[in-house]
């Protein structure tokens, strides 16, 4: 199969660890060769942060380059936009409808762009959720990521029932079963 | 069929140090090298330790050598400079159980002072160099390194990238090998490095690496691949895989040993092909010295030493164009920033005020340097806050540094700042040093120290105690003070910074990210008596933003009720209260 190219974007701290953890997870179980890579160290304290993760039957770069992502999953409009060129020409932005401001912002050194959404949608397929809100129905908005993952899985080569599986393997056993709602409720 | 398992390049690393048999495993947390030793801790047949810094780490492993067993010391490309001494030395005694250094380095700078190449070092130091690309040679190649460490009485470096260290891959897992203790023999002519001995031993060491280059021909970890041979490549590490990636049909000599440079096979391969490229990142290391063999190769004039390569640089390169489609938006930067409820912001809004400027040092307190908070002036290595205000006094006299501090972490404090404060007691120094004391090693992710009462492997030991520490070195001015207790650290600044003798304010309170730390408290805004000053959001805290009627509000999932807001404002428009 050829290799294909998966990126999460988002603010540090926003839990893009965890999400990669499961795409791995999920890619191996499939029997898939499988790179991942992630930013460790300072940056994760606020700053941009981008994962990439690429499966196929051989895969060789750990990173997705410009003009390369299948998909693009963001858990903030800001860096939904920030990473938008890495995508394919046909390539489909999966996007948390959520803004948090970067100390350039709130400083008033820059201005957050406006109708990003919009924006996005000229170039792309875009497909928005707002996870917030959908976790807190839920009753954790902490599992808002999850949500965000679900939409994007439907673009991606693997069952339901694995990515179940895999999930309940990944989170801690506490939040499995709140995790799995989570997903459904971006899934479906 | 054997356990197959996605890891991170470190855990790699980890597992291939586990399956050779190491014993003991010695490191200082820097990224991008820190889950080295935090996946090692997890193998019960390893005895792993945090040590206060990276030259203590080194010789804690060449011990363990010298007494018969495996040993690995790891810590990031800077941390290298720090174990340089123990390094340059012992690769002239050499070995007795392999020993293995894990060097990482920082192509692109995501977490480091500078882009130093680890080869560099290695080549000065006569020590060989084993380079993997991927998570599963990783793993392989750490065994190789105890081989060749064995085989020719040599330490040896194994050089990872950021890249690398923090990418995973499918790695399938071995079983551990259990070498048998080696006996211990005194031999005072190759462990005891004087003149006379040390002579002897270089002269070992120049035919060590003459012969290392030779055999380095047959090693499994150098390898030709021929493919198309009017093009051809020399890499290692990471970027033999955008060449993989960008120009799959090229021939490529792909060298698992950097160092010493396995010369018979370059000038083969070399031979063999029609354009030669030589795609390393950083330094021309691999360059520079197959040109001093007359081969004609195209290198660093197309290639740069800064940052981290990728395929569509290559692509660019050699075809002028790469896989883009578009161009990047123009977007707000978002650099990374002090947490919600870091006691750092609320120090350095009382240096803001006062305007202190502050001799900084390495750790997240680094972000004081920014925007808004602008209250770190220098940055240079571990533990250089307290020389370097030091130095200033010596320069321009006592009165010119009555408005400085030195600003430090523990961690660092106990890594080198320690041998600083000393310098500044003995030589009648009249500084004031800030020990910003959050109980861990913050921002490589919450590792122990020698002052936090906790090993790496989970044991409660005594905690050095840092008050006690300062007291001990005969400075008679030490405060301990609460962080978020503003006006004791004004009135200590203003008191401790006038006074013409060292002087050491301890500032406490624990990381916000560590864990088991409770937050009872949030901070909530009280619009109808806010002023729109903007006093609260002066220390940018991420929780803050302006709303459109130049009120504020807090986002109640992102603060930690540090109440430092609530301090600031002086009409009483927010309220720190129980969640």
């Amino acid at each position: 199969m050829e290799t294909k190219n998966i990126m999460i974007v988002g603010v540090g701290g926003q839990g893009t660890l965890l999400t990669s953890r499961i795409l791995g997870g999920i890619t191996v179980r499939a029997g898939y060769d499988v790179k991942l890579s992630e930013v460790h160290g300072m940056a994760q304290r606020g700053g941009s942060v981008v994962t990439f993760v690429r499966y196929g039957s051989e895969v060789a770069e750990p990173i997705v380059e410009e003009g390369c992502a299948d998909v693009l999953i963001a858990f903030e409009r800001l860096e939904a936009l920030r990473y938008a060129h890495f995508l394919k020409k046909d390539g489909v932005i999966v996007v948390n409808d959520w803004c948090i401001e970067p100390i350039t912002v709130v400083t008033g050194a820059a201005a957050y762009p406006e109708n990003i959404i919009e924006k996005l949608k000229e170039t792309h397929q875009v497909y928005v959720v707002n996870a917030m809100e959908e976790a807190e129905k839920l009753g954790n908005v902490k599992a808002f990521n999850v949500i965000v993952l679900g939409l994007a899985a439907r673009h991606m080569d693997f069952d339901k029932e694995l990515w179940l599986e895999v999930i309940a393997e990944t989170v801690p056993p506490k939040t499995v079963e709140m995790n799995r709602r989570a997903f459904l409720r971006g899934y479906e | 069929m054997a356990e197959k398992k996605i890891m991170l390049g470190n855990e790699a690393i980890a597992r291939g140090a586990y399956e050779a048999g190491v014993k003991v495993s010695a490191a200082y947390p820097g990224t991008p090298s820190t889950e080295i030793s935090e996946n090692i801790v997890k193998y019960q047949e390893i005895y792993a330790e945090w040590s206060p810094n990276e030259k203590v780490a080194m010789e804690v492993a060449i011990g363990a050598s010298i007494s018969g067993v495996r040993a690995l010391a790891s810590m990031k490309h800077v941390g290298v400079n720090v174990a340089s001494d123990p390094l340059y030395t012992i690769s002239y005694a050499g070995v007795n159980g392999g020993l293995v250094l894990v060097a990482a380095d920082d192509p692109g700078l995501y977490s480091s002072q500078n882009e130093q190449d680890t080869r560099c070092v290695a080549r000065a130091a006569l020590v060989p160099v084993i380079e993997p690309s991927d998570s599963a040679e990783a793993k392989e190649f750490m065994k190789f390194a105890y081989e060749i460490s064995e085989k020719y009485d040599t330490p040896v470096i194994v050089r990872t990238t950021t890249r690398l260290s923090h990418s995973q891959g499918v790695v399938e897992l071995g079983e551990r090998e259990e070498p048998a203790d080696k006996p211990y023999t005194r031999n005072p002519a190759k462990y005891v490095m004087m003149p006379a001995n040390a002579k002897g031993r270089h002269v070992y060491v120049e035919e060590r690496m003459k012969k290392l280059s030779e055999e380095g021909a047959d090693f499994p970890v150098n390898r030709a691949e021929y493919r198309d041979t009017s093009i051809g490549f020399i890499t290692s590490g990471i970027p033999y895989q955008y060449v993989r990636e960008a120009c799959p049909d090229a021939s490529v000599l792909k060298l698992g040993m950097v160092h010493p440079l396995p010369k018979k096979l370059i000038e083969e391969f070399a031979s063999k092909v029609e354009k030669l490229y030589i795609f390393e990142e950083l330094e021309p290391v691999i360059e520079e010295q197959v040109r001093a063999w007359g081969i004609d190769v195209i290198g660093k004039e197309v290639f740069t030493v800064q940052g981290e390569y990728s395929a569509n640089l290559l692509r660019r390169v050699l075809y002028g164009t790469d896989n883009s489609v578009q161009e990047a938006a123009q977007v707000p930067a978002r650099p990374p920033i002090l947490c919600p409820g870091c006691p750092h912001r609320s120090v350095f809004s009382v240096l803001n005020k006062l305007k202190i400027h502050a001799a900084g040092d390495i750790g997240c307190y680094t972000l004081g340097a920014v925007a808004p908070l602008n209250v770190i002036d220098t940055t240079v290595c571990m533990g250089a806050s307290i020389s370097t205000l030091h130095g200033m006094e010596k320069a321009k006299g006592k009165d010119y540094i009555k408005n400085w501090v030195a600003v430090i972490g523990d961690s660092t404090f106990m890594h080198t700042g320690v041998n600083s404060l000393m310098n500044m007691v003995y030589n009648q120094g009249t500084g004031t040093v800030m020990i910003l004391d959050n109980s861990t090693t913050g921002m490589t992710g919450h590792q122990d120290h020698a002052a936090t009462g906790k090993t790496l492997m989970g044991e409660e030991v005594p905690a050095i105690n840092i008050y006690h520490l300062c007291k001990a070195m005969g400075i008679e001015h030490v405060q301990e003070i609460d962080a978020f207790d503003l006006k004791a650290l004004e009135q200590a600044l203003k008191e401790e910074t006038k006074r013409d003798a060292v002087s050491v304010i301890i500032t406490k309170a624990p990381c916000v990210l560590l864990k088991g730390n409770v937050f009872p408290n949030v901070c909530r805004p009280l619009p109808e008596k806010c002023k729109k000053c903007g006093a609260c959001l002066r220390p940018g805290c991420p929780a803050l933003t302006k709303n459109a009627d130049g009120t504020i509000a807090i986002d109640e999932t992102m603060c930690n009720g540090c109440g430092l807001c609530q301090k600031l404002c002086a009409f009483d428009a927010i309220a720190c209260e129980e969640k």
